[in-house]
């Protein structure tokens, strides 16, 4: 037996993933999002046989239940090797009988009790139609209930989805009805496409919603085909807009899970992190910033379920190799970390630094601080082509270590001791932030 | 000898790159600032700009760009010995020792283009000057077509009845597939205003001093019309041809049969050596040995080049010289050869001989100027019309590039250049103070 033959490696304490999301239990933190991989049992019953935590169920309406067009419902964009980078859809909630999602549901839960299954639900307003459907959707034994105020595209025309998401009333309004008419923990699912996104997730703790789940969608036009000058997808000629996910949304989707988990009134609300979640990074760096769990769609769209394997294996070797024991002993370990550009100390000083062993010679940092920022790299130096930093012009504004092909290529050094040679000032090792500086008029000093 | 169809060499060395691929390559480059493969073309296009163009889906525009300063671009993405040009220059060479593959993107903009049919320029209006260009290969036409876009009125004289010079008839088949040559002369043609004479011999047909009488400027793109004499005994015996000649005869018998020996040898270390013993061996032939006198390292074919003929199952020896011809009923039947080594650049036998047999012997020991350019009255140098930097000879009038100009280099890309530089001198020249070139 191999592990006969390695002794150490009972030693080896493998990291738990096992999740609890509001006392809902999953093997894993990752649950497939509520979108077209979780419509149908067969779907689900294939995403759980290859090991996923859980599912929110595609959103549920009434009946009778809604179409969808009848061509292209999704829009991407590409790398040049046609990796998908973003995903743009304009299908709408389930297009399915009501009964026919409740019945599945049910058999779903019975024949996979350690596995979470949240249902997606969007109904009009009123008060009668959230208590009928969260009654019914009760009655299947499904785990919780996630309220699907985000998709901007389709529904939100008809004062649903987006709709309610813009507007906190109507958030804290319906979310208290759930709460009102169900057991079941209640999560609310945000819309990016609002200029704040503290404001709807502080109605929705005020409606009693145990927790939120964020991003949504962002309202998008994915590309137009200019031969024949129609928004893509094209339906007939013509496009409407959609929504936009995948790898592009996450840098907004983190920074919006993050001002939730930063808010002094919303800090304690638990998150379920959604937006371009593709690798074991993405949904540790989401957790780091304060999700509970993360909910995963486009990436299985894209390269179907089995990446399950590599998000799992991959979060747990990194918590292992990071000495992190449970999910918990990490979640919301950057939060304090996020602060306002205010607070950032202005006394720290770094400097671009090449490695002139690692570098190509492809001069884009050069050309980039010349032409765009600082002026503060050569193209030669006593006549050769060489890139070497200009310590007096440089702000270490990282700049050139994004446009470097090369990783670890050029790295910011902190200065700790000495003068910064761009200022002539002596390095001032207090921190010092802007709202005690002499240039800000509203300077307290 | 041993004959097969010369189908077999038509089959294109690498086949060109489809619209996902180029967009992939293309991805690959950095677009660096002041770019090092820039600095490395002899003609110096704008690599970074044109493959941009082509991940950008505008390869019309890329193939402009190519052209505005290579208007053989589609020729050189072919020929060009990449690996020691530009993309020996290419950061990635540096970064992971595989760089973005300029020659193949060339062509894939290149061929894009060219399959419009649409030229990308048009004449500037007739300046009322007249040139003579003698020559219809790279340089000859590169001139010709930069002096017909500044308005000059061109007449190109050739010897051969088909115009491109070394492309059409001294350049390996399998790089140049689809009677490209002749596809790329026309294109370089459809500017207009450029007049073309076959079968007219400079020297014999045409005289130089006649030229200057009846034209404002001539430009000499002769190349080189003789080919050096190996010095052995009995090299008029049958089995033995000069490799270029060889390599002509290839090119232009499409339709019929190719006959080659069965040991066949091919004495040289350049690019013709390996285009004429690679071809010999997919012509059928059961051993092909390319014999070279100095070390491999100082051969003139590219590092790609001898991998290609090595692949093609071609024997490289080196550090061996011709002693002497075995002749057997008027045909070559073996070769001896000295062994010899170098010292300080300097070479000498080293006593030892060997004999191989061969049936079929290809001399590609170089070429030199025809003997009746050398008597033009045009100061030589090294047996090269002697130039300046704009390509001018001690005769004012007269303009040389390529091959048969002292800083020529035998490589068709820098025949281009120094085609192009000379018309820009004769631009200048002709249009005096009044001279803007496009």
């Amino acid at each position: 037996m191999l592990q006969a033959d390695n002794p150490e490696r009972e030693n080896i304490v493998m990291s738990d993933l096992t999740s609890n999301f509001l006392g809902i239990h999953s093997p894993n933190p990752f649950w497939l999002a509520s979108a077209p991989p979780t419509d149908k049992e067969v779907n689900v019953v294939r995403a759980f046989e290859a090991g996923w935590g859980g599912v929110v169920w595609k959103t549920l309406g009434e009946d009778p239940h809604i179409v969808n067009v009848n061509g292209p419902r999704y829009g991407a964009v590409y790398s040049s090797d046609r990796k998908l980078i973003g995903l743009n859809n304009i299908e709408l909630i389930t297009d399915r009988p009501l009964q026919t999602n409740l019945d599945e549901i049910k058999r779903v839960k019975r024949d996979w009790p350690d596995r979470a299954v949240v249902v997606s639900l969007m109904v009009p307003c009123e008060e009668s139609n959230w208590k009928n459907i969260v009654s019914k959707v009760e009655d299947t034994g499904a785990d919780g209930i996630e309220l699907n105020f985000g998709c901007p595209h389709g529904m939100s025309e008809r004062g649903m989805g987006s709709a309610v998401g813009q507007v906190p009333e109507y958030i804290e309004m319906v979310t208290a009805w759930c709460k009102q008419y169900s057991k079941m923990p209640v999560i609310v699912k945000l819309t990016p496409n609002i200029t704040d996104i503290r404001f709807p997730a502080r109605a929705a703790q005020a409606g009693g919603a145990d927790a939120v789940s964020l991003i949504n969608t962002v309202s998008s036009i994915v590309s137009v085909n200019l031969d024949t000058m129609s928004p893509e997808p094209s339906i007939d000629g013509w496009g409407s807009h959609g929504g936009y996910c995948g790898p592009a949304v996450k840098p907004i989707a983190m920074n919006m899970v993050a001002e939730i988990a930063r808010d002094t009134q919303t800090a304690n609300l638990p998150i379920s992190g959604i937006g371009g979640i593709t690798t074991w990074r993405d949904a540790a760096e989401f957790m780091s910033l304060g999700a509970g769990n993360v909910q995963v769609c486009t990436a299985a769209m894209t390269y179907g379920f089995k990446i399950i394997d590599e998000l799992t294996s991959g979060l747990s070797n990194w918590m292992q190799s990071a000495g992190y024991h449970r999910l918990d002993d990490f979640v919301g370990r950057a939060t304090p970390n996020v602060k306002d550009w205010q607070n950032l100390n202005l006394n720290y000083i770094a400097k671009a630094k090449i490695n002139q062993d690692a570098c190509i010679s492809c001069g884009r940092c050069h050309i980039v601080c010349e032409d765009t920022s600082h002026q503060a790299i050569t193209s030669t130096v006593n006549g050769e082509r060489r890139f070497e930093v200009i310590d007096e012009e440089c702000v270490g504004c990282n700049l050139c270590v994004s446009v470097c092909p090369i990783e670890d290529c050029i790295t910011m050094e902190q200065q700790t001791s000495g003068v910064d040679a761009r200022t002539g000032k002596p390095i001032n090792p207090d921190y010092e932030n802007w709202t005690t500086h002499p240039n800000n008029p509203a300077s307290a000093s | 000898m041993q004959s097969k169809s010369i189908e077999t060499l038509s089959t294109d060395l690498h086949a060109p790159l489809s619209k996902h691929e180029a967009y992939v390559e293309s991805d690959r480059c950095y677009f660096c600032h002041d770019a090092p493969c820039i600095t490395a073309c002899p003609t110096g296009i704008d690599i970074p700009l044109f493959i941009r163009q082509i991940n950008t889906d505008n390869p019309h525009g890329s193939a402009k760009t190519i052209f505005d300063e290579n208007i053989f671009g589609g020729m050189c993405a072919r020929v060009c010995p990449t690996e020691t040009l530009c993309e020996q220059a290419c950061v990635r060479t540096t970064a992971e020792d595989r760089p973005v593959k300029i020659g193949e993107l060339q062509r894939y903009a290149t061929d894009a283009l060219m399959k419009t049919g649409m030229h990308p320029y048009t004449a500037a209006s007739s300046s009322g000057k007249r040139v003579a260009v003698i020559g219809a290969g790279p340089a000859g036409l590169s001139c010709a077509h930069r002096l017909a876009l500044n308005g000059h009125a061109v007449t190109v004289f050739d010897a051969l009845p088909k115009p491109g010079g070394l492309n059409e008839y001294g350049i390996a088949a399998y790089k140049t597939v689809d009677n490209f040559a002749q596809r790329e002369v026309e294109y370089i043609l459809s500017i207009g205003g450029i007049d073309v004479m076959y079968g007219q011999s400079l020297g014999k047909d045409l005289s130089l001093s006649s030229l200057k009488q009846d034209y404002d400027a001539v430009f000499l793109g002769v190349g080189l019309g003789a080919v050096n004499e190996s010095g052995l005994d009995g090299a008029d015996a049958k089995g033995i041809e000069d490799a270029v000649e060889f390599i002509a005869r290839l090119r232009q018998s499409p339709e019929s049969s190719i006959q080659v020996g069965r040991n066949v040898i091919v004495i040289g270390g350049g690019m013709t050596a390996i285009d004429a013993a690679v071809q010999s061996k997919v012509l059928g032939a059961e051993n092909v040995t390319v014999v070279y006198r100095r070390s491999q390292e100082n051969m003139n074919a590219s590092d790609f080049e001898q991998a290609l003929a090595q692949t093609n199952g071609v024997l490289l020896k080196t550090q061996m010289q011709p002693k002497q011809l075995h002749v057997e009923n008027g045909a070559i039947s073996a070769l001896e050869f000295d062994y010899t080594h170098s010292e300080g650049g300097a070479l000498s036998t080293t006593g030892e001989t060997t004999t191989m047999q061969c049936d079929h012997l290809l001399m590609a020991i170089g070429q030199t100027l025809a003997q009746q350019v050398s008597e033009f009255g045009l100061t030589l140098k090294s047996n090269r019309i002697d130039v300046d930097e704009n390509q001018r000879t001690s005769d004012s009038k007269i303009w040389a590039g390529g091959d048969c100009a002292s800083n020529g280099e035998d490589l068709t890309v820098a025949a281009v250049q120094a085609g192009k530089l000379a018309a820009e001198s004769i631009h200048k020249a002709l249009a005096g103070s009044n001279a803007t070139s496009r």
